[in-house]
């Protein structure tokens, strides 16, 4: 399916809010959304939730024989999929670009940085090697899929267990996991990638676009640290461009949204060690269905709701009451109808106002009493009895004017066409003018 | 690496450059009679051919025409017999892939794509000799050829890699240095405003060192331009002497 184009008010909303360093859901400039980070119940399986986007991460292994140039060096594979169910916009066959884009950064990323020691991959040199192959697959497009994909992939991998091989002489014996216990990788460091979103020609830059943010956005600029604040790439893409000091900038933003990041990764893998050392119940069924979070962060909404109601109320009380809405269409001629009240005359509210204070008596309503029978009233007899509107039946503006400046449309409620209503209709227009009074 | 020292003591690398010295670099413009625009450059061993055809009518399906801008449309192609071992790259393999995307990306920023909307610019890029610095001979090599193809744009693309060895940065890698494995910066410079048009590095390095290799990058390019605008000046006076001016 073709996306959806973006509409232009919707673009142009974004950009004036981003312009006026507010964000969609609330967020500051350089804030991230929740992170949730769910294991499964084999070793490497992990779900990682950026906010609503989504990555399923599943480390394997299997020996095999190695690169002929790199006899000794174990083999890492990494693929990401853009699952179907992740946007309505990815077809088979229809994503190239952007999965090629994705899938060699990643591998940038995770490969070249040498965050895993392959060294300790190698079984039988020139015969035997680990291959580790880290398969991710976005379930929820929300935007941001590098920054999700690249935390779930390090997750995986440090959460995996390989099965334990020991070599004596030249027989090679691998254990199952039931014989001894599952080895995990050797991992130096953890690079996790850092997304930053520029608009307007790179005057205003926001981390972690989400899906709308990253429709309107001029380009992206990804860069991948550990902890150590080592970078392990950059990559800008899209047509902006940038400044050297813009770079520096976002530089040592990431470093600082890493190690939060790194500390929730460090916790979540806590947790699920603890939980499956004292023999608790672990796995998707677990943490997924009872909302239970494994990971550090607690939820909670960007933007303050507390005195909602209150402020609620204070816009209701001070709110003036709706415009009426006449829906009967009013037979003045045949030939001629009218239909609503054309546009309010506000000379006539200025007179009001001070007409209504003064004025308390029984005439306005009955005039008023008049001007209701005149809305409502659908049969031409009762027009009939009227004089003005068959006088001046040229303008019906005046005709406004002459019959009543003091129907004041606001201030009185939906009409019916029962005359019987009328009673009940003219005590909210006193209350109105009392308060009037009292304000 | 045991054996291989990138930085000498006496700060002479691998083939006896300076730390910050550029390979030598000659270009040509106007290879080929039958294309728009071609050049042919050579910074070291690293030879590059690039080839632009355009702006002409949308090949393909009408649909993919921008109402406002031209589509730039980069196509990226190593030799079989480019690099040491001879290698058969199949043609849509994702590192190609990806170089071509890299490729659109730089140049569509710097290329006044408005003015030719609904049409299509190609840039065909081969590689002969790969000898380290592969991305920046590319860029260097279409900017000549777009320019020779007579395609407005808003500055000269000026490219080059650089490395970071021993606390030194390093300027213009050979393939030597790139496969010792340590940090690589490829950055793609519009020389008059200083704006980078494509920023990409590889391998750790560490946060405090990221400002002097991009000094060393930018100052590569810079200079890189200054060759290039040698070069353009020089196929311009040629060609307006055969014109009989």
């Amino acid at each position: 399916m073709k996306e959806t184009p973006l509409s232009n008010c919707e673009r142009r909303f974004l950009l004036r809010a981003i312009e006026e360093k507010k964000r969609l859901d609330g967020r500051q400039t350089y804030d991230y959304r929740n992170i949730k980070i769910s294991f499964g119940t084999d070793y490497g399986c992990c779900i990682v939730e950026l906010g609503k986007t989504r990555v399923l991460g599943q480390v394997s292994c299997e020996l095999v024989s190695p690169k002929l140039n790199r006899a000794t060096e174990g083999i890492l594979f990494f693929n990401l999929e853009l699952s179907q169910m992740a946007a309505p916009a990815f077809e088979p066959g229809r994503q190239s670009d952007l999965l090629v884009k994705l899938n060699r950064l990643l591998e940038r990323c995770l490969r070249n940085s040498k965050c895993i020691d392959t060294e300790s991959l190698c079984v039988v040199a020139g015969e035997k090697v680990w291959q580790i192959r880290v398969d991710l697959h976005l379930l929820n497009h929300d935007g941001n899929i590098i920054d999700a994909a690249s935390i779930a992939a390090i997750v995986a991998l440090c959460h995996f267990r390989r099965p334990d091989v020991s070599v004596q002489g030249d027989e090679v014996t691998l254990y199952t996991p039931e014989e001894r216990d599952p080895v995990p990788l050797s991992i130096h460091h953890m690079p996790i990638c850092v997304s930053f979103a520029f608009f307007q020609q790179g005057t205003y830059l926001l981390v972690d676009p989400n899906e709308r943010e990253e429709r309107v956005m001029d380009g992206l600029l990804v860069i991948a640290m550990n902890k150590h604040r080592e970078i392990c790439t950059i990559q800008s893409s899209g047509g902006i461009m940038l400044l050297k000091d813009q770079v520096l900038r976002c530089s040592k933003i990431a470093g600082v949204k890493v190690l939060e990041i790194t500390e929730l990764i460090q916790k979540a893998l806590e947790n699920d060690r603890k939980v499956r050392k004292e023999g608790g119940k672990y796995g998707f069924a677990e943490s997924i269905a009872s909302q239970r979070i494994t990971a550090f962060k607690m939820e909670k909404a960007p933007i303050d709701t507390s005195d909602v109601e209150e402020k609620a109320e204070e816009i209701i009380a001070e709110a003036e009451p709706p415009l009426e809405v006449v829906s009967n269409p009013v037979l003045w001629t045949p030939g001629t109808a009218q239909i609503g009240e054309g546009v309010e005359n506000s000379w006539g509210d200025l007179e009001d106002s001070e007409k209504e204070e003064e004025d308390e008596d029984g005439t306005d309503e009955a005039i008023i009493l008049d001007s209701i029978k005149m809305d409502t009233g659908v049969e031409v007899s009762n027009i009939g009895s009227q004089d003005a509107p068959i006088v001046l039946s040229d303008s019906e503006e005046e005709e406004m004017i002459i019959l009543e400046p003091d129907k004041n449309p606001k201030k009185i409620r939906t009409q019916t066409i029962s005359a019987k209503q009328e009673a009940p209709s003219k005590k909210p227009v006193r209350k109105r003018k009392k308060k009037r009074a009292a304000n | 690496m045991a054996g291989l020292e990138l930085l000498s003591d006496q700060g002479y690398r691998v083939d006896g450059r300076r730390a910050g010295e550029l390979r030598k670099i000659q270009a040509r413009m106007g290879v080929f009679a039958q294309a728009d625009g071609s050049a042919y450059i050579e910074q070291g061993n690293t030879k590059a051919l690039a080839v632009v055809y355009g702006p002409h009518e949308i090949r393909g399906s009408r649909a993919r025409a921008l109402p406002d801008r031209a589509l730039v449309n980069c196509q990226y192609s190593s030799a079989t017999f480019s690099t040491g071992e001879r290698k058969r790259r199949p043609h849509g393999d994702r590192k190609s892939c990806e170089m071509g995307l890299q490729l659109r990306q730089t140049f569509e920023a710097a290329i006044l794509t408005q003015l030719h909307p609904r049409s299509q610019i190609d840039i065909y890029v081969q590689v002969l000799q790969a000898d380290g610095g592969t991305y920046a001979a590319c860029v260097n090599a279409a900017t000549l050829a777009v320019l020779d193809a007579g395609v407005p744009m808003r500055d000269f693309v000026c490219a080059c890699s650089a490395g970071f060895v021993d606390s030194t940065a390093l300027a213009d890698l050979s393939h030597v240095e790139e496969a010792a494995g340590g940090p690589q910066l490829a950055l793609a410079l519009l020389p008059a405003s200083g704006q980078i048009a494509l920023l990409e590095m590889d391998a750790r390095l560490h946060e405090d060192h990221l400002e002097s290799v991009l000094e060393a990058a930018a100052r590569a390019a810079r200079d890189v331009h200054t060759l290039l605008d040698r070069v353009v000046r020089q196929h311009v006076r040629e060609a307006s002497v055969l014109l009989g001016d």
